[in-house]
């Protein structure tokens, strides 16, 4: 028993914001942020959430592969920004839907949040407890950014990317791989909410110790650049072994889509085509977990995907977090 | 090492061998940005087999520290 992507959707808010109007913002400009991170522009949410966002790419994905919501016995949401602590966006796409078939799963791994959620759908269909998967990364990154800080406010962007994973005796998913280092989580961070209950506020000897930090997402460039580049490299080594493939084979690599400068330096360090990575971030910026299936969509939509090309998808992010699977593109409707 | 080192800097910031001297600043003279001097410094510790902090990395302000810091780091031999 396998499993195989047989169908992808996405859906982004409408309005787009150019990097001429966010130097209006902050101290920036259009040549400042091109030549940083290879990005233009972003889809910044307005009245969509992330449940609005992730239950439109749900139903992109469900149309384009003919099923109807009770199809899905799985719905996996990977996300940073849900809209509630509970309920969950994956409960909220399930109501949106009319699903009643499924459990709902939501999954935080930071940006590599839809290779894990691959990952954990892959093994429930190959023991056998689900037939059909939608998988999905949703934010709305635009909530938690810092509108301030010039260093990130320029990278972020809102969007949502779904697929359809089924049960399968061909091969889709040949391998996919994760890891984690929560010793360097500090490198890159989005705190929670402060506990400012009143016993904790009569315990804490300082009130400022307990003043909640802004939930705005913070990180050491420098660092996250080098983690970055060793983590893409290892992902694609371990994916393309397991799978049993030369990376030379693999038809397109797909990775998170955080800065083109990372991406020119994985593909000169590895001896990679530039062009064998797929990128999207010119127009949508870095949408987090929501970046490999949005980019997955374009380019299925855009070209077709020859049937039995390799695929490598390949996350990183918070955490840190990690991972990368090589798949085996069957046809899509 | 010297050349080496050269070398490297001079391939990672698009920059000629003659601009890549000891006094040469990364930023103000060689026109490195932040990201670039995380990929040189990747780069160097490939090539001389050294590793580098992050801390160390943003402490380096001319090829001259460059030069001092790897020197130390392979135990003062050159």
């Amino acid at each position: 028993m396998f499993s195989r992507i047989v169908a992808t959707g996405s859906s982004v808010p409408e309005l787009e914001v150019g990097n001429d109007e966010l130097a209006g913002l902050v101290d920036t400009s259009d040549e400042w942020i091109v030549t940083r991170t290879g990005m233009s522009r972003r889809h910044i949410a307005t009245t969509d959430t992330t449940s609005s966002l992730a239950a439109a790419a749900a139903r992109k994905a469900l149309d384009a592969a003919g099923l109807s919501a009770d199809d899905i016995d799985l719905i996996m949401v990977a996300t940073v920004t849900p809209d509630n602590f509970t309920p969950t966006v994956s409960c909220q796409v399930q109501a949106a839907l009319g699903n009643t078939a499924a459990t709902c799963l939501d999954l935080w791994a930071g940006c590599s949040g839809f290779v894990y959620s691959l990952r954990v759908a892959d093994s429930m269909i190959r023991a056998g407890g689900v037939h059909r998967a939608l998988i999905i990364g949703a934010e709305t990154l635009s909530r938690v950014v810092d509108w301030t800080d010039r260093n990130t406010c320029v990278l972020f962007g809102d969007g949502a990317g779904a697929v359809v994973l089924e049960a399968s005796d061909e091969p889709g998913v040949l391998a996919c791989v994760t890891r984690s280092d929560g010793s360097r989580g500090n490198v890159l961070r989005i705190p929670g909410l402060a506990n400012s209950n009143p016993w904790a506020i009569k315990a804490a000897s300082d009130a400022d110790a307990i003043a909640p930090p802004p939930s705005v997402i913070s990180m050491d460039g420098q660092e996250v650049f080098r983690f970055a580049v060793g983590a893409i490299q290892w992902s694609l080594e371990e994916s393309a072994r397991i799978a049993g493939i030369d990376i030379s084979s693999i038809y397109r690599i797909i990775p998170h889509q955080a800065n083109n400068r990372i991406i020119d330096a994985v593909a000169s360090r590895m001896g990679i085509e530039r062009d064998v990575f797929y990128t999207n971030l010119q127009r949508f910026g870095n949408t987090s977990a929501a970046s490999i299936p949005l980019a997955l969509d374009e380019l299925n939509r855009a070209e077709s995907i020859p049937v039995g090309a390799y695929l490598a998808l390949v996350g990183f992010g918070g955490g840190l977090t990690w991972g990368g699977s090589v798949i085996r593109w069957a046809q899509t409707a | 090492m010297y050349d080496q080192l050269k070398s490297i800097i001079a391939d990672q910031l698009g920059v000629e061998e003659t601009q890549v001297t000891p006094e040469a600043k990364f930023v103000a003279d060689l026109g490195a940005d932040s990201l670039a001097m995380v990929e040189m410094v990747m780069a160097i510790e490939d090539k001389f087999g050294v590793r580098i902090s992050q801390q160390e990395i943003k402490d380096l302000s001319s090829v001259g520290d460059a030069l001092s810091l790897i020197k130390s780091r392979m135990g003062g031999a050159a």
